[in-house]
């Protein structure tokens, strides 16, 4: 471990190979494969659900879809019958033509009501249903655990909250026409054999070949669709990496690397959408040649039957239209099924996100925190961890009284952020118990410890927005001046005052054009213009110069008058005023007590403490023993 | 590096031109799918002809029937080979119609990809990330569409309509104008829908990527959420965009349907119209059956494109919109790239000089952030940077590697410009520990390793036995094969910190910053980390901004920043001496007590 070691080119190899570990796009992306079954009737039912409340719009439309489809079926039976009645010789003539005409203009009445209130009808509902899946999507992830949150990415939620309810919409629209596709392959089978039943069952001979080409066709076409469809999202999702991690990817000069692998990806998906490609056209030819062949025998030997006239001239006519939209039906059907298919998917996908438990739940009979509890915060022999049997927090107990304010202090990853998570109970604890304010937080809502528990996080988050919107956040009562005031607590004013429009400055993406010190300050005003009982820093102050900070703790103690706080930081300056110290190491609470009390003990803290104002020179010569000791097991 | 062509190809051209340039890049393809698509339409344009033949073979009208069943054969067999034939040429048609479609868009996603990689800090700044990935995602899907949905059916649709009015009105010349009533009526009617459409489309597409905004900065901030219980604000913000989305979707289902349906009618009346009056003249002896079938049957044939025309329009609007929107992203200046005649670094005795440096990001232009910033540091000396949140010292680090380019003065290295280097040398020459770091979501190995994919293992656990995180990642299940969850959630804030220190140490710098990087790291651990560095520093220069003194008083030189101005500098102990600002910080860090803050003030 010493610097030759680190900086030999101990590996001078060939830097052009492909760089054995680099990859782009996520790890966690490999997007599981949900072929699934075709039809899960559980899937089917969870999103009949959402269909449900429109039902009474998708009969109406299934009914005008039902009447479109007849209206197809009969023009050429008009046109037959005014053939054969009409023109020929010995028929009707005039009177019948013209009565044709009236029938037909009343088929095209019906048949433009029947389209208009199906295609409004079915539109909108699909529409709404879309709208509702979603907003149900969106309010169940707010109630969702944040255990669940932490392993799931942004991108992957977003992909199923847009993607996936997307192509739920092409089915719900394109689902009632195949009822209608489905009416009109068996109105035309039925017709064709009512006219003629020779001629028409010879004529669809052809139909059986056609579904049994399909069937063989189905299962490598579908492979090859999934597959257009996961290289592209897996082309798409290195994309918005390399959009969120521009600025790493610049700073390390990864580009080429970066570039390569996206063209590996960029590659697979080219060559997977010309396969897909082939499949979806290959049935081209297929389907022409059948109708063709089926005309070809209505001409041989429906010709043959009206040359003997063993069948009228506009029998044959009627057949050859029908046989021109005979396979129309059975094309959109399968093209039906497909995207059946896609929708069962990202019906899975949905449902999933439906159905991640809620783990973290109001009790019925929760309580609301009222303003004027005491304000303490109470752990009792706290256990708690995030994966399975490693535990990060350990028998841990303490209490805060109500006004005091108590410090928490330990080696990085000790655990003095999760404590703060549990007294929000972000996590439930796995033993033992967190009260706030004396009521355990298992039994208050959630809203009304969100309302009592203020809380500045280590990793501060603005949104897009003005700066007051980002201060004042939900508390829509606060006032203009209430933002200032908070805003000149922490030292920000100056700064968001010198900002092209002040407080009305619309801040980038993530606070991007301020500095992470002035973001700090922003997140730590929203905490105090949220106005709670207690207020909980997590290193609200590191990255934040000791001046600023010691303004800050001056205008905090007018501010936290009567109120509670817990403080974690590093900067041991940083905890001067707190009433209490508790050090935690390796997620065990060490000692506890004042600053005092603490140096005498002459433990972890009294080391932390002299080491934190010890100088780089005079480092004792055993500092790195001394420190292993107290940091070893910790890190 | 035919993306580079490509994404050059037609540049300065009007957007669809452009397009067109760029499709033909692959003659091949293009050459066939068009002579594939005349063939599939002269085909099916004999069909009909042929259909109506057969009706009036059978009926014996011909030739009084004389030869007419071996005729029928005739007729079917070669209804029979054009079919099939149809069928071909459609299919290579389609195909080869989507492939070059396949084919632009993988260069082009190169080249958008590319593009984003090399576009500037000042640009990612102002430019949200979800308005790139619509360019990169549907920008080019318009424009990948253009050919196939565009340009290939407005010479099918062309050949069909011209061809077939031609056959119809040659035929018998009223029949065929009312059989063809119904096209201009249809074509001027679903090109205004579409159209309106389109002007529509491009609204909602706003309010959706609103609505993902809203979603993704809200799961991407769920913590912030939480803390606050903003579940309801959050849902009343996602509200208000979802039902203005809504609502525009319901008014496109009315524009759309209205014309569809209207569409429908005027096709079946001018089919009636047609069987009224082609009826009449059957009667009248005038006309056999066979050609009014063969009318009739036209008229399905054309219903398809006719109606496509909506469609086509779109396509056209679609790709015109899009392609505007993707070319103005390809065609971007890069602020920031090699200048001509840029050279790689030549490292000497590796000294870095900050010359009289003035700054104002791009954004703000005439809000200076640093003014007369002027340092030099040679190979193993450390500079120290303190100043109050905002004074610009992060700025200071990120002209350095050029984040940014400086507006007055210079920044040098071994008295190089940085300017007139190449930037891969220059980056790899400076590494810079992010104060705001970024971690991708794959393992803790490979996340190291980011910046040297091809380091050996043992260098990657050297790194992180400097930066004091390799025996927690021991001590992990997976180790190093650990995935840390998107930007790090899984890690506490130090762990975070470190992996980022020890992602940099992998690159062999010769000036190593670190921006306020320890900021969440104890004391304890810092020191084992700056003992670390010592012998790391020999070999380079470092910058070491903190807020910690502790940190940064061994420094050769510290500077007190504030408003972008150096206000004080020297060692630590002559900062001390000279008790300014310098000297009342380290007494609030150094002596606590109330006593001290009212010195402070
Ligand atoms: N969401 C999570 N999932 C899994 N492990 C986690 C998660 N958050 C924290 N940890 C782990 O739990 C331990 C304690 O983390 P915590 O964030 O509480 O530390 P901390 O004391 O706040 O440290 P720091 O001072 O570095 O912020 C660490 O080892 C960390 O890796
Ligand atoms: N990308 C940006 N676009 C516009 N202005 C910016 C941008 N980044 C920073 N600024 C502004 O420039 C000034 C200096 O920012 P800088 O990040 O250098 O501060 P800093 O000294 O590093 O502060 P901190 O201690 O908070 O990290 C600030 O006023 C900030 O608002
Ligand atoms: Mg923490
Ligand atoms: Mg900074």
């Amino acid at each position: 471990m010493t610097e030759a070691t680190l900086n030999t080119e101990d590996d001078s190899e060939d830097r052009n190979r492909r760089p054995p570990r680099a990859v782009v796009g996520s790890s966690l992306d490999r997007e599981e494969e949900v072929f699934g079954k075709a039809y899960d009737p559980r899937i089917v039912r969870r999103i009949w659900a959402f269909v449900k409340p429109y039902r009474s719009q998708i009969y109406l439309s299934v009914a005008a879809v039902l009447a479109f489809t007849l209206t197809q079926l009969a023009f050429p039976l008009v046109i037959r019958y005014a053939i054969d009645n009409g023109m020929a010789q010995g028929g009707g003539g005039r009177s019948v033509l013209l009565w044709c005409i009236a029938g037909f203009a009343g088929l095209i009445a019906i048949n433009f009501a029947a389209s208009w209130v199906q295609e409004t009808v079915v539109g909108k509902a699909a529409e709404n249903v879309l709208f509702d899946m979603r907003r149900a999507m969106f309010a169940h992830l707010q109630r969702v655990s944040l255990s669940w949150m932490d392993k799931t990415e942004v991108g992957r939620l977003m992909s199923r909250l847009m993607g996936d309810v997307n192509s739920m919409q092409e089915f719900l629209e394109t689902s009632v026409l195949s009822v209608g596709d489905i009416v009109l392959l068996f109105g035309i089978v039925g017709v064709l054999l009512w006219l003629d039943p020779l001629l028409g069952a010879i004529t669809m001979a052809t139909m059986p070949i056609l579904f049994i080409v399909r069937l063989f066709w189905l299962p490598p076409a579908k492979v090859s669709f999934m597959a257009a469809h996961h290289t592209n999202s897996s082309a798409n999702g290195a994309l918005a990496e390399g959009i969120n991690g521009v600025r790493t990817v610049q700073s390390l000069d990864r580009q080429q690397v970066n570039f390569d692998l996206y063209e590996e990806k960029a590659r697979a998906n080219l060559r997977a959408h010309l396969r897909a490609a082939k499949f979806a056209q290959v049935m081209v030819p297929i389907v022409d040649t059948l109708t063709g062949i089926s005309m070809a025998t209505v001409i041989v030997v429906g010709g043959q039957m009206v040359l003997g006239r063993q069948l009228d001239v506009g029998v044959m006519v009627a057949f050859l239209f029908y046989i021109q939209r005979f396979f129309d039906p059975i094309r959109s059907l399968t093209m039906q099924y497909s995207v059946f298919q896609r929708a069962m998917s990202s019906g899975t996908r949905i449902v999933e996100v439906l159905d991640v438990p809620v783990s973290i739940e109001d009790k019925p009979d929760a309580v609301a925190l009222s303003r004027d509890m005491d304000g303490s915060v109470e752990f009792r022999n706290v256990t708690f961890g995030y994966r399975k049997n490693q535990p990060v927090l350990k028998n841990v107990s303490f209490r805060v009284n109500p006004g005091e304010t108590v410090a928490i202090v330990g080696p990085t990853g000790s655990g003095k952020s999760s404590c703060m998570s549990l007294v929000h109970r972000f996590y439930d604890v796995w033993d033992g118990s967190v009260t706030v304010g004396g009521h355990d937080v298992r039994d208050v809502t959630q809203d009304s410890l969100g309302a009592e528990v203020a809380m500045v996080l280590q990793e501060p988050f603005l949104f897009t927005g003005s700066v007051i919107e980002n201060i004042r956040y939900n508390k829509q009562s606060a006032t203009r001046e209430q933002v200032i005031d908070a805003a000149r607590a922490v030292g920000a004013h100056d700064f968001i005052m010198s900002l092209a429009d002040g407080y009305d400055t619309k801040l980038e993406q993530r606070g991007g054009n301020l500095s992470l010190g002035q973001r700090q300050l922003i997140s730590f005003a929203r905490a105090l213009v949220a106005d709670a009982k207690i207020l909980v820093l997590d290193e609200a102050t590191a990255n934040i110069d000791s001046y600023t900070e010691m303004l800050i703790q001056k205008a905090l103690k007018r501010l936290l008058e009567g109120r509670t706080g817990l403080v974690i930081a590093h900067r041991l300056a940083t905890i001067r005023g707190a009433d209490r110290i508790i050090v935690l190491q390796n997620g065990e609470l060490l000692e506890s007590g004042n600053h005092d009390q603490l140096m005498e003990k002459q433990g972890l803290y009294s080391r932390l403490y002299t080491m934190n104002y010890s100088s780089f020179d005079d480092l004792p010569e055993n500092a790195e023993d001394m420190v292993a000791t107290a940091v070893g097991k910790a890190t | 590096m035919s993306h580079v062509i490509a994404a050059q190809a037609g540049k300065g051209l009007s957007t669809l031109w452009r397009i067109m340039v760029l499709t033909w890049r692959h003659p091949w393809m293009v050459i066939i799918t068009i002579l594939s698509c005349f063939i599939s339409s002269a085909l099916q344009l004999w069909t009909p002809v042929l259909l109506g033949q057969a009706v009036d073979r059978a009926e014996g009208v011909l030739d009084g029937g004389v030869g007419a069943a071996d005729a029928l054969w005739t007729i079917a067999m070669i209804l029979l080979v054009v079919s099939i034939l149809r069928g071909l040429f459609t299919m290579s048609m389609n195909y080869f119609g989507e492939a070059v479609g396949h084919h632009t868009a993988y260069e082009l996603r190169l080249a958008v990809y590319e593009k984003i990689q090399r576009l500037s800090f000042s640009y990612h700044d102002k430019v949200h990330t979800g308005d790139l990935i619509t360019v990169g995602m549907l920008d080019l899907e318009g424009v990948r569409m253009f050919f196939a949905t565009g340009l290939l059916r407005v010479i099918l649709l062309g050949t069909l309509i011209g061809v077939g009015a031609y056959m119809l009105i040659s035929t018998d010349w009223v029949l065929g104008l009312l059989a063809l009533s119904f096209a201009p009526f249809v074509a001027v009617n679903s090109s205004i829908t579409q159209l309106r459409l389109r002007a529509t489309w491009l609204t909602l597409q706003e309010m959706l990527q609103n609505l993902s905004r809203v979603m993704e900065e809200n799961l991407g901030g769920i913590r912030v959420v939480r803390a606050f219980a903003g579940g309801r604000h959050e849902m009343h913000k996602y509200n208000e965009a979802s039902d203005a989305a809504l609502e525009l979707a319901h008014e496109r289902v009315n524009i759309r349907v209205n014309s569809t349906s209207l569409m429908n009618v005027s096709f079946f009346i001018s089919m009636g119209l047609v069987l009224w009056y082609g009826g009449e003249r059957v009667m009248a002896g005038q006309m056999t059956v066979g050609t009014l079938a063969a009318f009739l049957t036209f008229m399905t044939i054309l219903q398809m494109p006719v109606r496509q025309l909506g469609l086509l329009v779109n396509s056209f609007a679609r790709a015109s919109t899009c392609g505007n929107r993707l070319f103005a992203f390809l065609d971007l200046d890069v602020e920031i790239k090699d200048e001509p005649g840029a050279k790689p670094l030549k490292l000497g005795e590796g000294t870095l000089r900050f010359e009289n440096v003035d700054f104002a990001y791009p954004s703000a232009p005439f809000r200076p952030v640093l003014s007369g910033i002027s340092f030099e540091a040679r190979k193993g000396e450390t500079i120290g940077i303190v100043g109050r949140p905002g004074s610009g010292k992060s700025t200071i680090a990120h002209l350095i590697p050029r984040f940014y380019d400086v507006t007055g003065g210079r920044v040098t290295i071994d008295g190089q410009d940085v300017r007139a280097l190449t930037l891969a040398s220059l980056r790899q020459a400076v590494a810079v520990v992010q104060q705001d770091s970024f971690l991708f979501t794959t393992n803790i190995e490979n996340n190291i390793a980011y910046g040297d994919p091809w380091a050996k293992e043992a260098r990657i656990a050297r790194a992180s036995e400097f930066a004091q995180l390799h025996n927690y990642i021991i001590g992990l299940p997976t180790g190093y094969e650990t995935i840390v969850g998107e930007r790090g959630v899984s890690l506490s804030g130090g762990q975070r910190q470190r992996l980022n220190i020890a992602r940099s140490l992998m690159l062999r710098p010769a000036v190593m910053v670190f921006d306020d990087s320890t900021a969440a790291v104890d004391a304890g651990t810092e020191q084992r980390i700056r003992t670390a560095m010592k012998r790391f520093a020999r070999d380079r220069v470092t910058l070491i901004i903190s807020h910690r003194l502790s940190s940064l008083m061994h420094a050769d030189q510290i500077l007190f920043i504030d408003e972008g101005r150096v206000v004080e500098r020297g060692t630590h102990e002559e900062l001390l001496a000279l008790g300014g600002r310098y000297r009342a910080l380290y007494d609030l860090q150094v002596k606590p007590g109330d006593d001290q803050l009212e010195a402070a003030e």
